[in-house]
Formats: C-alpha cells, structure tokens, sequence
C-alpha cells in the first residue's frame, strides 16, 4: 500500500491530525464552542461509519439508523434516570439493546429489497420513534436531561470534556479500524459480493441473508455506542434524536463523503456539519445552499468527496 | 481422479420426472423427464420460448415446480435452496453474463472457493491474503486460460472472457455437474472454439448439462441431446440419431425440407 502520499492520503492524514488538535486550539484560544460542535461531529462521524458498513459496502440503504442513535442514548438515559451511573452497565446494555433492535428490525427488513427495504427499515425507525414518544416517565416528547455522564470508577472522567472528546475520537477511529478488518475479512467479501450479485452469491453457495443480518447488527450496535457517547454528549436524550430526517442527515453525511470508502463517512460528516454552522452564521436558508450542493455531489461525484480525491490523484 | 467412491449404485447423477411448471396459461416444463449419468455431457437444445431456462431455474432452485421431482446424486433436491445445491455439487453458469463487476477477476473466483470452504463468520484476517483461498482460485483460472488476467477488474474484460470467467466460478465450487446456460452466447467464432476446447477438457472429469444454440458446438461435444419444444421433450438421443430425427427438424427449422440441423 503506497497509497498515504497520494492526495487524498494526505487530506485524510491532515484531517485527523486536525481532529486531534482541536482540543489544543480550544486551549490556547480559550473557546469551547468548537469542542463541542467536534465532539457532534465525531460522534456523529461514527454513526455514518456504522450506516456506511452496511449502505455502502453491504447495499443495505436503511433509512432508519438514527433509531439505533436513540436506542443507544435511551439505555444511558433511561439507567441514569433510576440512578444507576456506571458505564460499565450502561455501555454494555446500549450495545445489546441495540443489537438486538437491528437483530429484530433486520430480520424482518432484509425479506425485502431495494425501495421495499428503503421504506420498511424507515417504518421501524418511526415506530421506535413514537414509542419513545409514548415514554412519560422518560419525558416522553420533551424528553429527559441525564445529570451525570457515564462513570467509569476514576479510571477516564468523561465530565471532562477534552478526555470525552479523546474517548469519542478514539472510538470513531476505533469503528473505522473495525470497519477495514471486517470489510477485507471473509465476512466482508460476502457482505460486499451481496451488494454486488446477491443472486449470484446464492448460486455459488452462500446463505446470503444471515451474513447480511450479521452485518446488519453489527452496523447497529456500532451505531448504539455513537447514540450513548451522544446521551453522554448532550446530557439530554429526547426522540428528535430519532426522528427520519436524522437517519436522512446520517445518509446525506455518508453519500457526500463517500459510498463503501472508509473515511468517507467522516469527511463527509465534518462538511455537512461544518458548512451548516458557518452558513447558519450567514443565513437561516442554510439549506438552500447545502441542498444543491449535496445534488452536485450526487450527480457528478458518485464516489463523493473521497472519491473526487481518489480522482484528483489519477489524473 | 476418483470416480464418486461413496456411490455404488447405478442411480444417474441427475434424474428429472415428470417436471411441470406453469406461468399462469403457459407451461413452461411440460412433464419434463431426463436422466444423466456420471460422465455424461448431456445438451439440451430447442428454439427460443422453448423453456430452457425455465428448466435450469428449476434445476438450481430459483424456481419452484409445480409438479416433479429433481433427484441429484441419489437425494430429492426438489425443494431443496439453491444455496445448498451448490453445496451438494450442483454449479450453474449464467447466461446473461452475471458476475461481480467491480472485483478482480481473481476475487470472483475465490469467493467461489470461499463459497465452499466452511462457514464465513470470518471477521478478522484478510480474505485476500488467504492462500487457501487464492491458489484454488488461480488454478481455476488456469484451467480456462484466465490466469493472467487475475488481477483484472471483471467490468473490463471482453464479453468472451466473461463466459471464461463464469465457467472457472463454477469449477472453484469443485461441481459433480455443472450447468452450463449457453456458455457461448454471443461469442464470435474463435472464442467459441476456444470455449469448445475448454468444455471437451472438463467433460472428461465432469458431468455436464449444457444448454446452448450453437449447434456445431452441441453436435462436437455431446454425448446425448434432449429437444425442446414448448416445454416438452420431443425427442432425446444421441447426436446421430437427433441429427436423423424428422420431427426435430420440423420443430427446429419450422419447415419439414429442413436439409440438416445446421447452424442455431
């Protein structure tokens, strides 16, 4: 792999270095605004590699990740609300109720395909949604402050919030060293030769659906640990966190930065939601100006950001 | 090469009875009954509609009959998931050109060995520097004459290379038959012959059912020929007595002066 020194190597290079240092500017510059806009963002970031594994390796468009964002932050919040602060409790049990969320949501989607899968997976997460919603004792719509972040016995304190910052980069990064093993793994060449020729891969011998299931799950929990740091994040947890146009922000971050490109997700999740604070500074018609751009990427760079720069290096 | 040392009995490899499927009116296998034996290359031939297809659909399982029964290797694999007739030695080629376009070559094949190589809940090492994986996959593409085009991406081979391709998917799943879904479709005549070159060295270690147009191919390599017309069997025979069949040449042909069964 000679690939690091190629253009799009180095603004990946650059782009990390630059996530780690945000902590040293926030410092020297005595702002915090900008940790907490990049803490979102690489929160986020992680909930766009999680989607990325299965959108853009597996072919699976779910238009409902951001129900795994919330299922994740609601077993946080739902265990600090009954007093219980432990992240050794609560982390694990984000996981697992996420997991098994997709392990129930995708097997019923995955009988389904294209449009069908698109729409079905979108109803789940609305369902999830209102049942949330339906949480009184959780705040129900207005949803619920959590008045203490994870606790982890002394070992990390995550009130702090340039460690949480380092946790949650670590962890995004973490999701994306996963991502490369799984994808170039047995596992992963079936999940990516489903996308590619699913019938194919039945005639020469596979059971498809459980590998897409499996990755489906994964996808999930990887997504429910994003939702806890998130709760963790905000100290807040209500269902906007759920709502459709999340898991639309979670795809729109994924499509621009990147189909089944590993630092996609996170290039573009640092530009979308750049952009929509620096033009939200300019004009509330932020969008008017994101929504087009967005259309560009879609029509004329269809690998997305990473892949105009993947480009700009064979030229 | 050890000929089946677990199966003692006669039973052909496939047996076919009385297989039926119906598209609403249209019946697409019409009590359908065939039987191919070990080292048999068994062709079938028959106009366009004639439901050939229909009848490999029915073989790896993409369709259902509505009737019959599909014996392979001495089991009922009527209902039977296509997944798992792969498994049992069933390996089909495709006639549209159907492969993963954006791997490399070589990668096409050894998913094909991975298909068969236990179960791939595999997470952590890299598929791709698995020699167990990679040399199958080679050694398939050898015996095509795909080997140095490996590391090509599938989408930029020539359409002739594609149905190379496809033959060295099926042979890395390490078939006891092999279906072959017109291997020559639109091939022009050198890569046809190549390809007849390529099939006459796979008959000699594996039963084949071929369905193909080309009927100088058919003719050069079959050991019997089964016809189709409108999804029955007309006629099945060997190539000589096809050749001699009157009512095949007027299904064929359309015409009852049909001078010989000539070009498809």
């Amino acid at each position: 792999m000679n690939a690091v020194l190629t253009v799009r190597g180095l603004v990946i290079i650059a782009l990390v270095v630059a996530l780690a240092l945000v902590p040293l500017y926030v410092v020297l510059a005595g702002n915090y605004f900008p940790l907490t806009l990049f803490t979102r963002i690489v929160i986020l970031a992680m909930a766009a590699t999680s989607l990325n594994f299965i959108l853009g390796y597996g072919g699976m468009v779910s238009f409902g990740h951001a129900a795994y964002l919330g299922i994740g932050g609601y077993a946080v919040g739902i265990v600090a609300f009954e007093g219980v602060y432990s992240g050794y409790l609560q982390w694990p049990l984000a996981l697992a109720a996420s997991a098994l969320s997709a392990l129930v949501i995708g097997a019923l989607c995955l009988r389904t395909r294209g449009v069908y899968f698109i729409m079905v997976t979108l109803a789940f997460a609305q369902m999830v949604y209102y049942i949330a919603v339906g949480l009184d004792r959780y705040g129900a719509d207005d949803g619920m402050t959590i008045y203490r972040r994870s606790e982890f016995g002394g070992i990390v304190d995550l009130s702090n919030k340039i460690v949480f910052y380092y946790v949650c980069l670590a962890l995004l990064l973490g999701s994306i060293y996963l991502t490369w093993r799984l994808v170039n793994s047995r596992f992963g060449m079936v999940v990516c030769g489903a996308r590619s020729n699913d019938r194919r891969m039945r005639a020469i011998g596979f059971p498809t659906t459980r590998y897409r299931l499996t990755a489906f799950v994964i996808a999930g929990s990887m997504c429910g640990l994003a939702g806890a740091l998130l709760a963790n994040h905000t100290e807040f947890m209500s269902p906007a966190v759920m709502h459709w146009t999340r898991s639309g922000d979670l795809i729109v971050m994924v499509v621009l930065g990147g189909m089944g490109s590993l630092f996609g997700p996170l290039i573009g999740a640092v530009t979308l939601l750049v952009l929509e604070e620096v033009l939200s500074d300019v004009t509330e018609y932020w969008q008017i100006i994101v929504g087009p751009l967005f259309l560009l990427v879609v029509l004329f760079a269809r690998g997305g950001i990473d892949g105009l720069l993947a480009g700009a290096n064979r030229d | 090469m050890d000929f089946w040392p677990e199966r003692t009995v006669t039973e052909p490899l496939l047996h076919i009875d009385r297989l039926t499927k119906r598209f609403g009116g249209v019946v697409a296998s019409d009590e359908i009954s065939l039987s191919v034996p070990h080292g048999e290359l068994h062709a079938i031939i028959g106009p366009n509609g004639a439901g050939k297809t229909t009848l490999i659909g029915q073989l790896v399982g993409e369709i259902t009959p509505n009737s019959g029964a599909i014996r392979f290797n001495g089991r009922n694999i009527t209902a039977t998931p296509t997944y798992r007739r792969s498994a049992l030695g069933l390996a089909r080629s495709f006639q549209i050109t159907s492969l993963f376009l954006d791997f490399s070559v070589l990668d096409n094949v050894a998913l094909a060995v991975q298909a068969h190589a236990g179960h791939s809940f595999r997470f952590w090492r890299p598929a791709r520097a698995e020699k167990a994986l990679r040399d199958p996959a080679r050694a398939a593409l050898a015996r095509v004459g795909l080997a140095e085009r490996a590391d090509v991406v599938v989408s930029r081979l020539s359409h002739g290379e594609h149905r190379q391709l496809e033959i060295a998917m099926a042979l890395a799943t390490r078939p006891r038959m092999l279906l072959l879904d017109e291997p020559m479709a639109g091939m022009g005549p050198e890569e046809s012959a190549r390809m007849v070159e390529t099939l006459r060295e796979l008959k000699r270690e594996l039963t084949i059912l071929l369905i193909e147009h080309d009927m100088e191919a058919v003719f050069a390599l079959a050991d019997r020929i089964t016809v189709l017309v409108y999804g029955s069997v007309i006629a099945s025979g060997s190539p000589q007595e096809i050749r001699a069949n009157a009512e095949v040449r007027r299904a064929y042909l359309g015409e009852d002066s049909a001078p010989v069964i000539g070009h498809g």
